[in-house]
């Protein structure tokens, strides 16, 4: 393990979004909602959207986690705000993709998302990064 | 046995091969014993002899291994007791560590003893190994558990203990030193409060056995566990201490071969303590390696060796008192070498993976004490613990550390 996988896993996009979450915070009126647990390290979070029709209008969450939970999350919100419901479960594959695989996926197109690739090299951590998604397939399964 | 030495903290870390290796490409600075301790030398040999020489089942054959196998684990009965100053050989039973020893407990009380509206009494520091088979035990008989809160800096309130205390409690039981906060307990003085209301005690000594010497007859508790892999010797092994009168009143917990005395299809009768409580084949090399550790400990000045981890101790805690944000979780006056802290804005999931890329291994959780760390307004803390092959350089790389990913995150 190298300052470099260190630096490249906490990122300035990754600390931006942990010191200054998007989106955060009860959310009103919400539709669907779930909390998320990890029980390993303690990991909390709630994730709370308002869907109309198959659409995500608004997602919120809260959190006492790490840094990475915390701005996957953040990163969760920005990347499914305004989506449909359809392109919520792709996106969450394409994010279980990106957190494990060994090959090079092109991340060109992720944005933000791309700076979870740093997780990788951090096995251990790969449960932090995953949880929000998680929390947000049960909140949409749920009612 | 080795001959009786001065303690000497540089020496002795010659003896755990593992200290000397690297991780991450960095020299391993291991402040993680209160998890589990690293092995000598003594018992990693102890084991590879066992099986390269000596393997074979006890209580069996007539054969030679087996009567020599037989020998040696019942030998170490003997060591154990010795060990922890127990007056009768017969009341040390192996287990697989102290959560066996307290389930095989909870089990015998939840069949024999305790009935509906009865109380147990533990407190808010126990480990969740000595808090579940309570909770299950409560949930079994109609009992009630009963819990000691503890103090900010850490310290059980001894006013609510002598007042939970009552007739109606079936048995007290706490923890020696916490995991989390490394406060020692007054065990002595609860032991008196409880007996003087004929209420047994049983201390789980997971942590204070490797930290110092035990005298259980001191102590005067009524049942004692402690685990092998703390005691720097193998996994899957531990001691269940416990006075004659009660280990007779306790039911099996397991049964099978080796626990009998005489099995026929209209009834069973079972062997005298400790044989009724070890059901099948025992974990037998550890108990081999068990001895080996126990055999090392005491080739060691254990007063030394504890005066250097208060040492430790207290340069950890200078060398990070200075570091902004950082709260200390647990200050209990004469805690033993557990340094739990928590930092402002940085979760203690990400100090652990920054510590560990230097080659420093702590943990970072709840360490099973989820009840304890909720009274402190907390899911996680950050834990170093210290062992007596630590040394001053593994202070300073663990403070290095700490400091350098402070920087980063501010």
């Amino acid at each position: 393990m190298s300052d470099s996988d260190l630096s490249e896993l906490y990122q300035s996009i990754i600390l931006s979004h942990n010191k200054q979450p998007r989106h955060y915070g009860v959310l009103t009126g919400y539709t669907h909602q779930a909390e998320g647990y990890n029980p390993l390290c303690g990991d909390k979070i709630t994730v709370q959207l308002r869907v109309e029709g198959e659409q995500i209008n608004e997602i919120q969450f809260e959190s006492a986690a790490c840094a990475i939970c915390k701005a996957s999350a953040s990163i969760m919100t920005e990347a499914i705000r305004s989506k449909h419901l359809s392109e919520v479960q792709q996106l969450g594959a394409h994010v279980a993709e990106i957190l494990s695989t060994d090959r090079s996926t092109d991340l060109a197109e992720d944005g933000d998302l791309a700076a979870l690739a740093g997780v990788r090299k951090f096995p251990a951590r790969i449960k932090c990064a995953i949880l929000p998604w998680h929390t947000l397939e049960d909140a949409l399964r749920g009612e | 046995m080795i001959e009786t030495q001065t303690f000497d903290y540089t020496g002795v870390r010659a003896d755990f091969p593992i200290l000397s290796t690297e991780v991450r490409g960095k020299p391993l600075t291991y402040l993680d014993s209160a998890a589990s301790s690293q092995k000598p030398l003594l018992v990693i040999d102890a084991l590879d002899r066992y099986y390269r020489k000596q393997h074979s089942n006890i209580h069996r054959g007539v054969h030679y291994l087996s009567e020599q196998a037989t020998n040696a684990y019942e030998s170490i009965r003997g060591k154990v007791a010795e060990f922890i100053g127990a007056p009768e050989t017969d009341e040390v039973v192996f287990v697989r560590g102290a959560t066996e020893g307290i389930n095989l407990v909870a089990h015998g009380f939840t069949e024999s003893i305790l009935k509906a509206g009865d109380e147990i009494l533990i407190t808010h520091m126990e480990h969740h190994a000595n808090i579940v088979p309570w909770q299950i035990a409560a949930e079994k008989t109609g009992a009630v558990l009963k819990v000691v809160p503890v103090d900010e800096s850490g310290v059980l309130d001894m006013d609510a203990f002598e007042s939970m205390l009552s007739t109606k409690t079936k048995l007290i039981s706490v923890v020696h030193i916490s995991n989390s906060l490394g406060t020692v307990n007054p065990v002595q003085m609860m032991i008196e409060k409880a007996h003087a209301l004929g209420v047994p005690v049983l201390v789980d000594g997971a942590q204070s056995t490797p930290h110092m010497p035990i005298n259980i007859s001191e102590l005067g508790c009524d049942f004692f566990v402690f685990s092998g892999h703390k005691v720097f010797g193998p996994t899957g092994i531990g001691v269940l201490w416990g006075k004659r009168e009660y280990l007779e009143q306790l039911p099996p917990y397991q049964s099978g071969g080796d626990m009998i005395e005489k099995v026929d299809f209209e009834g069973t009768t079972y062997k005298e303590i400790p044989g009724k409580f070890e059901a099948g084949t025992p974990h037998i090399a550890g108990v081999i390696g068990l001895g080996a550790a126990i055999d090392y400990m005491a080739s060691l000045d254990r007063e030394g060796a504890l005066q250097h981890e208060a040492e430790l101790l207290a340069a950890a805690n200078e060398a990070l008192a200075g570091v902004e944000g950082i709260r200390f979780i647990g200050t209990a006056p004469g805690k033993a070498s557990v340094l739990s802290f928590v930092m402002d804005g940085v979760h203690a999931h990400d100090v652990g993976t920054f510590l560990d890329a230097d080659g420093v291994a702590i943990r970072a959780g709840h360490h099973c004490t989820m009840p304890l760390l909720k009274r402190y307004g907390l899911a996680a803390t950050v834990r170093a613990s210290f062992a007596f092959y630590n040394n001053f350089e593994d202070v300073d790389r663990f403070a290095q550390a700490v400091i350098k990913m402070k920087r980063f995150f501010d």
